[in-house]
Order: C-alpha cells, then structure tokens, then sequence
C-alpha cells in the first residue's frame, strides 16, 4: 500500500471522498498511483490526484531519461514533497519519448494539474498495456 | 539525589494520582528474569569529589610539552570569545532545530557556517556537518556512487592512512571497488591517478596539503576524471585553504575537510567536525541536515531544515545516509572563529604557520644526515627523513619535553626513519630552535 | 536579523593574530595559491558577540524550557560536567600521543577515562564490552550492523535480511542498509511487536532484529523473552536501539535479557548536552560472542595499573572513528555516572516513569492516549479527533511554542495518526508538568471552539510558520544563492 511506502507524510489526516472528477473515466491506474493515457502505441504518464494530495506541495520531480526503457512495476524516478518522497513505478513496459521539461522549475503543476498539465513522460509502449486499474477498480483500491 | 526535584510528598501525590501503590508498580511488565543480574555500580560522589576525581585524571596527561604533532589535527590558537559564545545554554542546551520557529538561533547559525564554508572552498553548497573528516570522505564516496551508478573508487594513498583505515572498515559490506594508488616518495602521484581512471571510476579522492604536508594543484586530474564520467572528491585543511588555491578553483565536485583547526580544542580525539561542501547540481545526494532560508507568511525572512526527505526520518533505509545527530556545536565553534578571525585573521594564521614550518624545515635539513623526503612545496606541514628510527627518537625527545613530530611507519612501511612535522602560529622561533637542537643532538 | 555577511564592513578587523613577517607567496609558487582573499566575514570581536548573542535569543534550550520531545530524553545538562570536558589536561591532549612509544604514557588519565566509562557502561546494560569509538547514535547502529556483518561472515552464515518494527526509528533501516542488508518491516500488534508477525519474515537469512524496549510508543515490549528464543533459535542476533534507555536504568539490563548488541545515546541518558543537533556519542556494547570484532583500538588495563591502547585485533572491523571516539562527550558521560552513582541511576529510571504517567493521567480526559495504560518514560497521544475539527498535531505544537515551552515530537512514530509523543524526563519538577499540561488542556479547549486561533500559532516567536515548499523549491542554502 501507498501509505506504507509514504513515510512522513504529515497531510495524512480525515480523508476525503474521492470523487469522479478525482478519478478521470478515460484513465487507467496503477497501485501504485501512478495514471496511464493510451492512445494507439504511445502512452502518457502522470501521478494521480490522490498520491498528490497525499505527498503534498512536491518540490521535486526525478524522471528517467529520454530513451530510457520501462519496465513494469520497476522504479522510473522519485517525487520529492517537503515531508516525503516516493519511488515511482512504471506502470507499462515501453521506452521514455518525451518528459515534461515545466516540471522541472514547476513541481507545484503536479499538484494543481496532475492530470493535465503535471503530466510527466510519454512512452512508446514495448508491450500492450496490461494489469492496470480500472477508475472504479482504482477507487476502491484507495478505499474511497 | 542529584538532578531529581521530587520531594517524597509530591512523590506520593503524583502515585495517587496515576492511581499506583508505589513505583515498583510502574515496572511491572519487566518480569523477574528480566531483571538486573546485578548492578554493581559505586555510590554516587558529591560534584566536589568527582570533579577532584576527574581533575587528577586530567593531571595524569602530559600537556605541558612543545609538540609538533599534526597529522589532520592541529593546535591553533582558538579565541577565547569561542567559548563564551557558544556555552550560552541557548545554544549548547537546545535540540535539532525541527520546530524552526522557535531555534532560528540555531538555524541561521548553520545557515552562516555553510555559507562560509562555501566561500572558503569555492564550491555552491555545504551540510551542516557530519561526525568528522574521515566519515566525510565515506559520505563524499557515497554521493559519487549514487550520482554515477559506478562502483569503483581511486584513492591516494598520499589521503591520511587513518581515514584510508575508517575508508575500508565502512565499505566492507558494500559492493565496491577501493583501488589505493601509492604515493611517491610523499608525492601524490597524479599521472598514476589519471591512468587509473576509466569508465567505471565513481570518483577520485586526494588530500590537499595531502598527509605528507606536500601542497599540490589537482585541476587537471579533475579535468581528466570529468572527462571519464567520474567525480573528483578532495579533502582540504580548513585553516590552510585561506592561503591555498581552492577546490572550486580547481574544479573539485565535493570537498570535505576536518574542521578541528577552526576552533575545536584537540580534546584526545574529539568531537570533531565533518565538513561538506558540492557543487549545485549535487545538493540532493548530500547527506546530513541543510538549512534553506525563506520567509513566513508575514514576508520575514526565516531559516528551515531542508531537503529532509533525503533524510533518514523520512526514506529509512534508502536515504542518503544514515545521520541522524551531527556536530552542530562544534559547526557552530568553527563559525565562531571564523567571524572572529576574518578573512584577514584567517590568512595571517595560515601565514604565520607556514613561515614557521619553513624555518624548522631549514633548521632541521641543515642537520647533517637530515633530509625531507622529497622537494615539492608544502604549506605548515613536511616530512623528513632521519638517519635513526623516528620512532625512538620521538620518545627520547619527548621524556625531554618535546615531541618532534609524528613517526611516519607506523602507517607507512618503508618510512621507519620518517618523521611528520607541523606549525601553527602558536611555535615560537626558539621552540622550534631546541626542536632542531635535540634533533641535532641525537643524530 | 540580519546575517553576519550583510553586517560586514570591508577593512574591518576581529580578533586576529599578528602579521606575518612574509606572505605565502614567499614560500608556495601562485600556481598553488588561492586567487583572492576569501569572502569571510569583516566583523570586529563586539559586532560578532552582539550577532550571536542576538541568535542565541531566538532559540529554546533546555536551560531556559520545558522540552519533553519524545524519544529524545531532553534531561538537565549538569554544569559541572561542562567545566571537566574543558580543563587543558583533557582538551590539550592530541589523540597521537596516545600512539608514540610508551603506549599511552602519556595519556594515562585519558585512557583510564575511557576504561572505567567503558567498565560502567558494561554494568548498567549488562553487556560483556563496550566500544566509545561511535560517534552518535546511529553511527552506533551502523557500528552495530557491521559487526553483525562480521560475526555472520566469520561464521560462514549466510545472512541477508534485517528485520525493524514499523515502529523504529529511521536509523534503525537506514544503518541496516549501510552494512549491506536489505531491511524488512515488521507490523505492530497493540503497539508492540508481534511474535506472529514477526514469524512470518524471519528465517534461516535474518541476520539481525533491531528492537527497542521500550518501543517508541514507551510500551514495553511483553514478548520480548518469546521474541529473543525465536531470534537465537535461527542463529540470528537481537539488537537493542538504546535511545529509551531512560526508562530502565537500573530496573533491567538489556544484555540480561538476551541482547547482542546494544547502542547508547550519551546525549540522551547520559545527559550530555544536544548542542542544536550535536555532537552526541553512541557507545555499542556487545555480548562476549561480539567483542572479538568491536572496533580498534581497545583500551587494557594491564596488572600494574597503566592503561595501553591495543590494536591487536585480527577480527576487528576496523577504525568506525577517526581515535578513540567523542572523548569530550564522553567524558561527561563519565562525570555523570560517577555523580549519580548507582541510587542516583535507578532515580533516574523511576522517576522518569513517574513524570510520564503523571502527565499521561492528567491528559487522559482532554486527549486521546491510545495505549492508555502504565507507560514509559514516554507516552503518545493522537490528536485525530481534533483534526476532524482542522486542528492538527503539528497546530497543536505550534501553540505550545507560543507558550515558551518546546513542543513534543510530531509525526512520530509512524503508526498513530496525528501523534504527539511526550517525555517529559526525570529532571523536571511536578510544578513544571503541571503547568504544561494545564497550559495544553486550555489549548484543546481553544481548539475546539476556535481552530483558526491555534492554526495560526505560533504568534510571539521570532518568526511565523515558514514556507517549507518554498525552501525546497528556490534551495537558498548560503547567502549567495
């Protein structure tokens, strides 16, 4: 679970309902947080609302390299928060295309837009994307 | 009973209170096999009788003699304003500043130590201290290793033999690779180093003044280790890095130094003072607490505890390292002096300290028999040889109230004859006369 | 306030040493020299007492507040302790004098300051022998990990994994994984470790579990005598965390009770003094199957009397210290044992006891305790009921620095929510306790009808809640970045 590998974290109080709006229909989720959008071969990759809210204000984004290759479930980087820090995981097997240069001296755009403009590499997938949540399977996951 | 305020009545209100027959109630989880098999501790002294005690034990150690120990530790001179500002129960009593708002004493404190220390070294960032010189050098490796993914270390054996000891103690159950190149003749050799490196070299790690004393320029060894991928670790001394060409000039990407020499009494071995200092681009592998400045919500400037999610309280066993309490008194100390001395003070130490190690180094090789081991320049520190065991000299002269130096091969076979010599502002000119006198007079 | 920079005025002089005859050029060639005069301060010696006097009034210490952070044993720093550590016989002495011929001739009064302190030590906890070599607490528990590294590998084990409650204290993993080993959590069960639980991860590749007793949530561990067979049942070693050392002073020896190693934070039972952050010193003492690999150089007595330092040790992990350790603390150390004697020892422990059931009593009615029952020297409480309301712990401490006193820990351990730890220690008067806990009662009272009041604590200190985001995103680390 998220929370176990989410040490420090202060913003850990009364939980709020996760609503639909938190959870986008055309996204598919990892456990460990992290959001995928397929459009043909190529995938997008983001952090969900939920995993912001729980790090809080991040200061600091780690991602891999263009043309680095993914492997599922494998460390891709590290999101840094005042109080806490976490590994991200790559949701799908594929190899790095692009990464979201703003975030760089904008970690903050994670947090007000994790699902638009916080989005944070693109990928061309190696193998189909499998084995990810749906917004319903992900919301009961994160016990909403 | 020292120390506890309670009176037996407020004793007995406090067991009623918690609803309790006695203290021993309180411990009864600790079953009896549990407890103490014995407890064989003498019966407290009065302050008065431990500090008799303890002042004769103080008197059983020989320091009213004229020493010429270095090594990495030096004897300058410390203000005596060092002390009075720093036993301010304000400072010396407080806790790790983590409730900023109330320790802004102790944190812009570390805020000024890493700024000077950055000035002095010409590098972008600095900790607020780590335990000594030698775990700097452990943590330094370590940044380079994660920063590189590499695993092989080059290291002068010209780096202090006793930080190279700690070196292979702390690596051991890590999978690296420590490669010593040897020194020449108290020389760091630097081609030997450039040869070594390749693509799997995390860093390269020299001293500078290295343990000989021999004061070198290593900017094109840094060039060259650059060139190859690999970062260039250097250890420096403080006190001398005033006079001498610094690791940012020289395009160092870490420096570290044991900061006794600002400041902190000798005191058999400690505490001492691990000094760290990178270059931007690294500050997120440095170990060990940093402090950031920025303001509260009233727009006044603030100073904080930053980057902690480095740290271990928050990554546990994949944080930068595993430092927890670090030196901040004696970082504190070292800033003291700095602000007391000055840029202008600082220099004249490093000043006064040399031009006496060249007097002794030319009193001494004027000795028949009598030679440095090599002729490069050196700063306040150099090495002779000596036509007899050092070691044996070392203790003649000592028993005669002067230790000459430090008897080189103990740490280094082959040097059984040589002798390390250091000066600080505090040698007379006719100390170092009857230095050279009684060395003349053994030989 | 401003910083000791912007105070500078070029061309000002301090306290500095008379010029020298000739510069450095004169003896060392430019090429080797330093371009231009390093950007140190320019401050005459009043500017610089004034500027760290005017700090030192921005900051708490023990001296001057009530400081009960748990965990960290924030007990009195006796003064006469300070003024040992300071005689010249003591801060004169190079550590390389111990190393010239005569072995130790010299430092005969140094050297029997280390034994006897590493003698005492050995009496309290239980142990066979002590290192001082360590130079805090979790350098005591990397020293810890690598010699059981070293026991492991001189045994032929083949051990990997080190197993930590979700209790510990981040050193524990941290130091584990410093020595090589993957570290793996355990679950807690009612606060302390679970025999079940700790079951299922430990096998035949456990080198070690790192506990402490009590745990950081001041319970004592119950199963501690099921959880040392089943340690020592996998030829696996048990290490003690001694940072609750404070608790049971004289009332239990962790070696007694099945420890292999154990660390000490001199800072914290010792009572030497925390220094906004250090240095401390963490002494490792060790059962006799251990000593062959403690650190060089051990300190022998030999039958005449004289101390030498021996380096005779063909299993030694080698140097964890630059010398001997953290002499000046230790020192104090020393002084302090001697002056509390064996009563004054056992005082400690009950007394620190004592305090916190006084003070988890009083609060039982106006905070949540959720192990209330007879604690430590420690005792959490949540303050999740008032973050329902939007007051949180971290709002909560920050009152409480508003009314001179240093908060309690926050946020730790990991495993309560909105947890404030306290321990007050042995040496603060029932007066004292009283007081704080009245003071924080009206707090909660405060809360409860008006957040936004507590939420926007602290008001009197120096400066506001500051922003850490924006302290991590602009990395202002020095006064010219």
């Amino acid at each position: 679970m998220y929370q176990k590998r989410l040490r420090g974290a202060v913003n850990t109080p009364t939980r709020k309902e996760a609503t639909t709006a938190m959870i986008p229909d055309d996204l598919r989720y990892s456990k460990s947080h992290e959001w995928v959008r397929v459009e043909g071969n190529s995938a997008t990759i983001g952090i969900t609302h939920f995993a912001q809210e729980q790090l809080g204000d991040l200061t600091f984004i780690e991602l891999p390299a263009v043309g680095a290759v993914l492997e599922v479930g494998k460390e891709m980087g590290t999101v840094e928060s005042v109080k806490a820090a976490s590994e991200l995981y790559a949701p799908v097997n594929g190899t790095v295309t692009e990464v979201n240069a703003d975030l760089e001296a904008n970690p903050g755009l994670v947090n007000q837009d994790p699902y638009g403009a916080g989005w944070m590499l693109k990928a061309t997938l190696i193998s189909s994307a499998e084995g990810l949540l749906t917004p319903a399977e992900y919301q009961a996951a994160i016990g909403a | 009973m020292p120390f506890v305020p309670h009176t037996p009545d407020q004793v007995r209100d406090m067991l009623d209170l918690i609803g309790v027959a006695d203290i021993e109630a309180l411990f009864a989880d600790i079953p009896p096999q549990m407890r103490p098999k014995s407890f064989d501790i003498p019966a407290g002294l009065s302050e008065l009788e431990v500090c008799r005690r303890i002042q004769r034990l103080a008197a059983k150690n020989k320091t009213d003699l004229t020493s010429f120990l270095g090594a990495g530790f030096y004897d300058h001179h410390i203000p005596k304003a060092v002390d009075a500002i720093v036993s301010r129960g304000e400072f010396y009593t407080a806790y790790t500043p983590y409730q900023a708002e109330s320790s802004q004493g102790t944190l812009q404190a570390i805020f000024e130590y890493q700024t000077a220390v950055c000035r002095l070294l010409d590098l972008d960032c600095a900790n607020a201290s780590v335990y000594d010189g030698g775990s700097a050098i452990f943590e330094a490796m370590m940044m380079a290793v994660r920063k590189t993914k590499r695993r092989k270390l080059l290291i002068s054996e010209s780096l202090s033999p006793i930080y190279r000891i700690m070196l292979a103690s702390y690596t051991s159950n890590l999978n690296l690779e420590l490669t010593t190149i040897p020194h020449c003749d108290g020389l760091t050799d630097i081609p030997a180093l450039i040869k070594a490196l390749d693509q799997d070299t995390a860093a390269v790690v020299v001293q500078n003044p290295n343990f000989f004393g021999v004061a070198g320029d290593f900017t094109d060894l840094f060039a060259q280790a650059r060139a190859k991928g690999a970062l260039s670790v250097i250890s420096v001394y403080p006190t001398m890095q005033s006079v001498l060409k610094t690791p940012g000039e020289m395009g160092a990407d870490i420096a570290v130094a044991e900061g006794q020499s600002l400041g902190l009494p000798l005191s058999f071995g400690g505490p001492y003072l691990g000094i760290m200092a990178c270059t931007k681009d690294l500050v997120r592998q440095m170990p060990g607490r940093i402090v950031g400045r920025t303001n509260d919500h009233d727009g006044r400037t603030g100073y904080v505890l930053t980057l902690q999610a480095r740290e271990q309280h928050i990554r546990r066993a994949k944080a930068t390292s595993n430092i927890c309490s670090n030196q901040a008194l004696c970082a504190l100390r070292a800033l003291v002096t700095l602000c007391l001395l000055g840029a202008e003070g600082l220099r004249r130490t490093a000043e006064l300290s040399i031009e006496r190690a060249h007097y002794a180094a030319s009193r001494l090789t004027a000795i028949p028999g009598v030679e440095r081991i090599n002729s490069a320049p050196f700063a306040n520190e150099f090495a002779i040889r000596l036509p007899i065991n050092a070691y044996e000299a070392v203790d003649k002269l000592t028993a005669r109230g002067v230790v000459p130096g430090f008897p080189l091969g103990r740490y280094y076979p082959g040097l059984e004859n040589g002798l390390l010599i250091a000066c600080t502002e505090k040698h007379s000119f006719e100390e170092i006369g009857i230095l050279a006198e009684m060395i003349g007079g053994l030989v | 306030m401003k910083t000791v920079f912007q105070n500078s005025v070029p061309g000002r002089l301090g306290a500095v040493p008379e010029t020298p005859k000739q510069r450095a050029s004169a003896f060392l060639p430019e090429t080797l020299l330093r371009k231009s005069q390093s950007r140190l301060p320019e401050l005459s010696e009043l500017d610089v007492v004034r500027h760290f006097t005017g700090l030192s009034r921005r900051n708490l210490g023990v001296d001057g507040n009530f400081y009960p952070l748990g965990s960290c044993t924030m007990k009195y720093n006796p003064k006469f302790t300070e003024y040992l550590a300071a005689l010249p016989g003591f801060t004169d002495l190079h550590p390389l004098m111990a190393q010239l011929k005569g072995a130790g001739h010299y430092t005969q009064g140094a050297l029997e300051v280390l034994f006897e302190t590493e003698r005492l030590l050995s009496e309290i906890t239980g142990m066979a022998a002590f290192t001082l070599h360590p130079m805090a607490g979790a350098h005591g528990e990397l020293t810890g990990a690598m010699l059981i590294a070293a026991y492991h590998k001189d045994k032929g084990n083949k051990k990997i994994k080190v197993l930590c409650p979700d209790s510990a204290h981040g050193t524990n993993p941290a130091s584990a994984a410093i020595a090589g080993y993957e570290v793996v959590n355990i679950e807690s069960k009612d606060g302390i470790v679970d025999p079940e639980a700790l079951a299922k991860h430990l096998d035949d590749e456990t080198a070690a579990v790192m506990m402490t007793c009590p745990n950081t949530l001041g319970l004592f561990e119950r199963h501690l005598e099921r959880i040392v067979a089943m340690v020592h049942e996998k030829d696996a070693l048990l290490y003690y965390d001694g940072a609750n050392l404070n608790a049971i002073t004289g009332k239990m020896r962790v070696g007694d009770a099945g420890f292999d190693v154990v660390h000490i934070n001199l800072h914290k039972t010792f009572a030497t003094p925390h220094g906004g952050g250090g240095p401390g010193a963490g002494p490792v003492g060790v059962s006799a199957k251990l000593e062959p690999y403690l650190p060089i150089s051990r300190v022998r007595k030999l039958e005449d009397g004289r101390f030498f330092l021996d380096y005779k040790h063909p299993k030694s992990i080698g140097y964890m210290a630059p010398f001997y350790g953290n002499f000046g603390v230790v020192l104090k150390a020393y002084a302090y044992i001697l002056r509390l004697g064996r009563e004054g020892l056992i005082r400690v422990a009950e007394h620190a006891v004592l305090n916190a059931n006084y003070m988890r009593k009083r609060l039982e009615n106006a905070f949540e305790i959720p192990y209330n029952r007879i604690c430590m020297h420690e005792f959490v409480a949540s303050a999740a009921q008032q973050a329902q309301n939007g007051v949180r712990a971290l709002d909560i401490a920050k009152a409480l620095l508003d009314k001179g006193y240093h908060a309690p820990t926050i946020y730790f351990p990991l495993i309560v929510k909105e947890c404030l730890m306290f321990e007050p220690t042995e040496t603060e008067s029932r007066e004292t306790l009283d007081r704080f806990v009245d003071d924080l009662i009206a707090i909660l009272e405060t809360a409860a009808i008006d957040p936004a009041a507590i939420q926007a604590c602290p008001t009197s200190t120096p400066v506001g809640r500051l922003d850490e985001t924006k302290a991590a995103r602009d990395m202002v680390l020095t006064d010219d970045l």
